[in-house]
């Protein structure tokens, strides 16, 4: 089985548009995974049918019981998050600020503050308009800890695989360089980076490069708006070989990714385009890169 | 003044207004334009100036000693799972690590004194009359908050309020965003016309509704997709606050790294709109 994940550093390169194409062209080959939790796009281009949905319960909130407080004041000593407001000698939680970590139920004399586990989303199990399972999530607004449900989206996936068969698990992650991405790429047998010719998009793609080194992951690249900025292009095909990144394509801008998104349809299966054909031979290259063994040096 | 620029899809051009907007601001008013975007800081590829400044930013993380009776409390303590007894040791994981001191302070031996990590930089620019200050997650470095909430507290220790500034926000709705735009007195939602765009806007208003925040909508790449954000907006009583067209122009100035609102005509009329109706012009309307 083998895991490849789809990732872009920068947002808005056009991730989710590429990934749609290819788990259009993998059909019921592969299991996909959407871990860009935290704006999850991809379910308006696959059509998922929410079969199976459990709720996603993730870190505490302090609670706390006016009723048992004394207005001593050691909770707040100790918070490190302005979790504890005091007005006029009474003391509530605010629930925005606190990071759940127990510190003030721990310290409170008379016990009235109790840990809550929060329902900060949901995850489904659907099968996608493409015929494969697909395994993606919603989590609530100001959630933290995006990394636990990935991992747990990604397990998901896995289970998934295994039981129908499948050899390839096709994973949508999200932008950054932070916990989601981290989670995303554990246990990755391939990356695949959609980029483009800017210089957000050379920077954001180096220090998404240097995360996947740790790694050890080969990866490849897709060149989107490929005809924003020559000199750029250049730049950025510079740093790819440096970095050991295959260069799977390019693909010029074009505004029938929008067209395709406006119906909800992936854009191979909108067109025959230009931009169509070059995600049809990324395909077929990307399942043989990920075939071949061996790191990324 | 304190404005945030925000959005729930990566890649609509938050930091394209966010650079503008800050760079024509400053000719006129102090500005300082912070890039909150810790795990892609972007910002500073736009801003020509010399560093003025330059710092790490730590947190404080456990250090086990080594010395202890191996009794596991701080395992027990620890809700984020960066501390746990491993046979004859105690293990760390201090991305994981909160910097909550509970294990640490609560430990009978005093066997987890605190100690400072890097987990970023920080840089001060001078560029022209704009001051800009950003931040840049350590690669490996999981959490972008504690960077986050520090830089902030930078800002409010050199900055007082005769500035306008101007926050680069992370994208999508979680912990980050919050962080970033908790304290702001106005949040810009930046959007495309997109059913992308739409449903990461919804989402984005409603973090915003959930804090009690005053925002408005910037519409980006006008022209391209469909009306369904103008008619949200309209519908759920959102200011739309500028609307930015569709340009190839702006998409090639933004790749070179060019500031944007100096070059285009129709864009800087779009950022005088924004100015007029975030109520930051000096200039009096002539009636």
């Amino acid at each position: 089985m083998k895991e490849i994940v789809v990732i872009s550093g920068k947002g808005g390169t056009g991730k989710t548009s590429v990934m749609g194409s290819f788990s259009y062209l993998g059909k019921s080959d592969l299991v996909i995974a959407d871990c860009d939790v935290d704006a999850a796009d991809l379910h308006m281009l696959l059509g998922p049918d929410y079969q199976r949905s459990e709720d996603y319960y993730s870190g505490e909130l302090a609670i706390l019981d006016q009723d048992k407080c004394i207005n001593c004041g050691a909770c707040l000593s100790v918070c490190q998050f302005d979790g504890i407001q005091s007005e006029n000698g009474t003391f509530r939680i605010e629930a925005m600020n606190c990071e759940g970590c127990g510190y003030c139920q721990r310290v409170c004399p008379t016990n009235a503050i109790q840990m809550e586990t929060q329902k900060v989303g949901e995850w489904y199990t659907s099968s996608s308009k493409v015929g494969s399972t697909m395994v993606h999530a919603k989590l609530g607004v100001g959630a933290e800890n995006s990394g636990r449900l990935v991992a747990q989206v990604k397990n998901e996936a896995r289970r998934h695989a295994k039981k129908e068969g499948k050899e390839i698990i096709l994973i949508d992650g999200s932008p950054g360089i932070g916990c989601a991405v981290n989670s995303a790429l554990s246990g990755a047998d391939y990356v695949v980076f959609v980029t483009e010719p800017s210089v957000s998009g050379i920077h954001d793609l180096k220090r998404v490069t240097e995360l996947v080194k740790g790694f050890s992951i080969r990866s490849g690249c897709i060149i989107n708006k490929c005809d924003l900025n020559s000199q750029m292009l250049d730049e950025l095909i510079t740093f790819m070989a440096d970095a050991g990144i295959e260069h799977i394509a390019s693909i010029p801008y074009d505004e029938t990714f929008t067209a395709a998104m406006l119906e909800g349809k992936t854009l191979v299966e909108y067109d025959k385009g230009p931009a169509s054909q070059v995600l049809i031979k990324s395909w077929e290259k990307i399942k043989q890169f990920a075939e071949t063994e061996g790191c990324l040096k | 003044m304190k404005i945030a620029i925000a959005s729930g899809k990566g890649g609509t051009g938050k930091t394209t207004l966010a650079t503008s907007l800050s760079s024509h601001l400053s000719e006129t008013q102090d500005v300082v334009l912070v890039d909150l975007d810790v795990e892609e800081p972007n910002s500073r590829l736009f801003i020509r100036g010399d560093q003025t400044h330059s710092q790490s930013i730590c947190k404080q993380v456990p250090e086990w000693t080594g010395d202890c009776s191996l009794c596991g409390q701080c395992q027990e303590i620890c809700n984020f799972n960066a501390v746990i007894k491993v046979g004859t040791q105690i293990m760390l994981f201090p991305e994981l690590c909160h910097s909550c001191r509970a294990c640490s302070e609560l430990c009978p031996e005093s066997a987890l004194p605190l100690k400072p990590r890097k987990i970023g930089m920080l840089n001060q620019i001078q560029a022209g009359n704009l001051i800009f200050v950003e931040s840049r997650l350590e690669i490996g470095e999981q959490q972008a908050v504690p960077l986050i909430s520090q830089t902030k507290d930078y800002i409010d220790n050199h900055f007082d309020e005769s500035y306008i500034i101007i926050y680069d926000s992370p994208p999508g709705t979680s912990c980050p965003v919050i962080e970033a735009s908790k304290d702001a007195d106005f949040v810009i939602l930046v959007t495309e016309p997109t059913p992308f765009g739409l449903y990461d806007l919804k989402l984005a208003v409603e973090v915003m509704r959930k804090m009690k925040k005053d925002f408005g909508v910037v519409v980006n790449r006008d022209g391209l997709g469909n009306n369904d954000v103008l008619d949200y907006c309209d519908m759920e009583t959102i200011p739309v606050l500028a609307r930015i067209s569709n340009d190839r122009r702006i998409a090639e100035l933004y790749a070179a790294g060019e500031l944007i609102f100096s070059t285009i005509p129709e864009f800087k009329e779009q950022l005088l709109l924004l100015e007029r109706s975030l109520e930051l012009s000096t200039v009096v309307d002539p009636v």
